[in-house]
């Protein structure tokens, strides 16, 4: 009974063969198995979410018709929507770009969730990293395109960290709520970049309103699809989002930081009393989560926009949080929920060009499946989904 | 007359059945203790009784005729009343507020009869001997007085049947006799009360009839004046039980934890720990006894490193660690099973093997400098699922699906399974059943015997006692008492518990 217990087996180079082989073998069915606690399955991965997706389509569609659309109104209209997301080359490099930033701000707001902080202060992450982006974007001259771009992303990320460390370190040191203070930080970043795009050495010459100067053409992300059509603005920061996707994934199930990250959010208690230092790894975890946002601040200005002007976050951070809900704080689901998005807004302006249907819809549509993401029992009850036993919870209201 | 019959009551869940076959009877005056280990099927057998399952299979009948309950309410409605383990009460309502919540006495508009109200409480506490002050706030109340409200609101609705889930579970030593005098008052008054308990003592002590769960089946019924523990137990089991922990003489060695004038203060100044000092030997097993809340949680938070002292010392190994944090040590060798397995000692979420590597996820053998070694980890845990007896054998599914004791044995695999000089047992076996129990016990007596000096933290007298060669009291924050526990008595330990000085 009172068996010596120990680690004794990690060397079982002394078992016998047959031991070691029946050994051998549930140590690697349960590497494969372990770490996929998280592994999401298809029903919760696509099915609800696609559901979720079809019944919005409907919804909008049925507030169409109530506000005096036909029915093959709606139809053409959502022709229109799906035409204009991946009907065309130029359909598809403007649902990139859209989703490109995107991907980022999920990841941002994802990453911390699953470290068990609520980051609403994307917004103000992307503003922050974009602004060091720009300055380094356009003040450096004399070095080669790869060498400036990699320095520009890199002041974004750092532009980035530092907005996000600020709340991490304030929780870690005073407890004060994430979710108060990156909200504040949002106001400040935004009214700061109002307030330095008028000083001199940030705005552009000979303007009086506040633009900065634009980003030299060695700072610029390089388009991709320009042999097809110069026109088409699909850059090569839809790669680095993806890559920065599949980083977020290694960090969180193969590295002791992520491990780390992961034991704080789902039990900070539990945490502390293995020896973790969970206030460090707040900060941490919000300062990566900023830089992630920098980054998409950063690769809009290197990208997209080639200037600063105020605002120029445009609601991002915000959409990130819907992005990171939809995609389920997973980083390959919110790649996919940043491409819909994407898609949605994309295919939005065609339709508003050729239908005639507002864009606005576009934002109730997007509403409407964050609604029946959020509440997946709804979706379940309407059609009769039976739930998965591992269902990762996707909100946990504001408990810090 | 029968107050209560179950009649072959069977309730089958997608690859389990919960409960087969299940026939009992229940009398007015009858207190009926309802025992069985973790997944025996108590809890489901409840839940058909207040409605909240629907049976397979098989009747209810009260005072002999058939009811089909839909709802907790039907059951409500009928007399069957339910205090839950975790209590459901408004903590910022006043008792009577909560009392009534759900059956407000109303007049016109639907404006709350306050006066009405409260007399209605006022006279069913006087009638049961609950004395509770029907204003205080919910929020102010120890958890004792907390469970009279919740059984006022169930004689409110006219309960006939009260069942009780694990009701000593939260409760201090003198909550608990008080709750008994509670119960034996609602008895003599024709009262039917069923309790659900793993603790045999108070099955034996306070009930009229045993009736003994395990794999969803009733596998006897026992008379608690002719009975004894060790019969029941093995009736929960399946097997003998050995409650009698067996122990060799202690070989003591040299002081691996020296503890020193240690002062811990809260908010506002009042100590909390006040001057304890002890030292803890090699080989030996420490008991610290005493009732919930006389300073033993921050005791053990300052030697483990997870709260700082106002004064005093911490000797770990000779090494002054009194100002070091919980992960040095972790390192430097010392392992802690907290006193409350859900919330300290693992992540629900995290899949045992995870848990199993929660607090050494960082050392050499798991990790390299950024990754983790997934088949070193994999292999941990396989190893300590097998050699802890940890159910399922599966390592890949969270924690949070195990059972109290299972969890509890994941814990004890991860703390002891590692080479330490220096064991902080909080609370081993709190709410973990019988066969669990053993197990814990006797790994922790292998523990001292290999060498490793064990201090064990419970408010269970007799598993200190069990355990312990040795044994500190605590009180208001002091230890007030040290014997040998070959020395002493339950009695005089108990007297020492209650405050009495030397």
């Amino acid at each position: 009974m009172a068996e010596q217990p120990g680690r004794a087996g990690l060397d079982a180079r002394d078992e016998t063969l047959g031991q070691e082989s029946v050994q051998g073998a549930s140590v690697r069915a349960a590497v494969m198995q372990s770490f996929a606690v998280d592994r999401l399955d298809w029903r919760t991965a696509f099915l609800v979410p696609g559901l979720a997706i079809f019944s919005a389509l409907v919804i909008g569609g049925l507030i169409l018709m109530a506000t005096g659309s036909s029915f093959s109104d709606v139809l053409s209209a959502y022709r229109a929507l799906f035409m204009g997301a991946f009907g065309s080359w130029r359909a598809i490099s403007e649902t990139l770009v859209a989703a490109t930033p995107l991907i980022l701000a999920g990841l941002a707001v994802a990453l911390a969730f699953r470290a068990g902080l609520f980051n609403i202060g994307g917004e103000g992450q992307i503003l922050i990293g974009g602004l060091f982006a720009v300055i380094l974007g356009f003040s450096i001259s004399g070095v080669p395109a790869p060498l400036h771009i990699t320095l520009a992303l890199l002041g974004g990320v750092l532009g980035g960290a530092i907005w996000g460390a600020i709340p991490g370190y304030l929780k870690a040191k005073t407890g004060a709520h994430e979710v108060i203070t990156t909200i504040m930080l949002n106001f400040i970043a935004l009214r700061l970049l109002d307030y330095l795009l008028l000083r001199s050495f940030i705005q552009r010459e000979g303007r009086n309103d506040p633009v900065s100067e634009s980003i030299l053409p060695s700072a610029q992300l390089p388009r991709f699809l320009t042999p097809v059509d110069p026109s088409l603005r699909v850059h090569i920061g839809i790669f680095i989002a993806i890559a920065i996707a599949a980083l977020t994934q290694w960090l969180l199930f193969r590295t002791k930081l992520g491990f780390e990250m992961r034991a704080v959010g789902a039990n900070p208690v539990a945490a502390k009393y293995a020896g973790i230092n969970v206030g460090r790894s707040y900060v941490i975890t919000m300062a990566i989560a900023g830089g992630m946002a920098g980054v998409a601040g950063a690769l809009q200005i290197l990208g997209v926009l080639g200037r600063a002007t105020p605002g120029f976050s445009a609601r991002l951070g915000f959409d990130g949080i819907a992005v990171a809900l939809l995609g389920r704080s997973n980083p390959y689901g919110v790649v996919l929920a940043a491409l819909l998005f994407g898609a949605l807004r994309a295919g939005g302006q065609e339709m508003q060009a050729t239908a005639n249907v507002g864009i606005d819809i576009i934002a109730v549509i997007q509403a409407l499946i964050i609604i029946f993401v959020a509440a997946p029992a709804l979706i379940r009850a309407i059609y009769r989904v039976k739930a998965s036993s591992a269902q990762a919870p996707i909100s946990k209201g504001w408990s810090g | 007359m029968t107050r209560l019959e179950l009649r072959g009551i069977t309730k089958r869940f997608p690859g389990v059945i919960a409960n087969q076959d299940i026939s009992l009877k229940a009398e007015p005056g009858q207190v009926l203790a309802l025992v069985g280990e973790n997944g025996a099927g108590k809890t489901t057998l409840m839940n058909i009784l207040y409605g909240l399952y629907q049976p397979d299979d098989g009747q209810i009948l009260l005072d002999d005729k058939p009811v089909k309950f839909k709802g907790p309410g039907d059951a409500i409605a009928a007399g069957i009343g339910m205090v839950h383990q975790h209590f459901m009460l408004v903590p910022v309502f006043t008792v009577y507020e909560n009392v009534i919540l759900g059956v407000e006495p109303t007049g016109a508009a639907g404006v709350i009869k306050t006066k009405v109200a409260r007399d209605e409480v006022i006279e069913i506490s006087n009638r049961y001997g609950l004395a509770v002050d029907p204003d205080a706030l919910v929020e102010d109340l120890p958890v004792g007085i907390r469970q009279r409200v919740e059984i006022i609101k169930v004689l409110l609705r006219g309960a006939q049947v009260l069942v009780f889930d694990e009701p000593t579970s939260v409760l201090t030593p003198q909550e608990v006799e008080e709750f008994f005098v509670i119960v034996k008052e609602l008895r003599d008054a024709g009262k039917t009360i069923i309790f659900i308990t793993h603790k045999l003592k108070e099955a034996i002590s306070f009930s009229n009839q045993i009736v003994v769960l395990r794999g969803g089946q009733v596998v006897g019924s026992a008379d608690p004046k002719t009975v004894s523990e060790e019969e029941v137990a093995a009736m929960m089991v399946g097997r003998e039980v050995d409650l009698v922990v067996d122990k060799e003489v202690a070989r003591v060695g040299e002081v691996k934890l020296r503890v020193r004038n240690l002062m811990v203060v809260d908010d506002y100044g009042r100590p909390l720990v006040d001057g304890v000092t002890f030292d803890l030997k090699g080989g030996e097993i420490v008991g610290v006894a005493g009732v919930q809340g006389n300073g033993q949680t921050e005791l053990v938070e300052v030697i483990t490193g997870l709260r700082q002292p106002a004064k005093g010392q911490v000797e770990l190994l000779g090494v002054d660690v009194t100002f070091k944090s919980a992960r040095e040590r972790h390192a430097l060798g010392m392992a802690h099973v907290p006193e409350d397995r859900q919330d300290m000692g693992m992540v629900g979420a995290f899949s045992v093997m995870e848990n199993l590597i929660l607090d050494s996820y960082y050392s050499p053998t798991f990790a390299g400098a950024i990754t983790l070694k997934r088949q070193p980890i994999a292999k941990n845990a396989v190893d300590l699922v097998e050699q802890f007896d940890i159910r399922p054998p599966m390592p890949a599914v969270a924690a949070s699906t195990l059972s109290g004791g299972n969890q509890q044995k994941m814990i004890v695999a991860r703390e002891f399974s590692r080479d330490v000089p220096v064991i902080v047992c909080s609370q081993p076996t709190r709410g973990v059943d019988v066969g669990s129990i053993e197990y814990i016990h006797a790994q922790i007596v292998a523990k001292r015997d290999q060498g490793a000096a064990v201090l064990v933290v419970s408010t269970e007298l007799d598993e200190v006692i069990a355990l312990s060669d040795r044994i500190l009291v605590m009180f208001q924050g002091r230890v007030v008492a040290e014997r040998v526990t070959s020395e002493t008595s339950p009695t005089e330990l108990g007297l020492y518990m209650a405050g009495r000085t030397n």
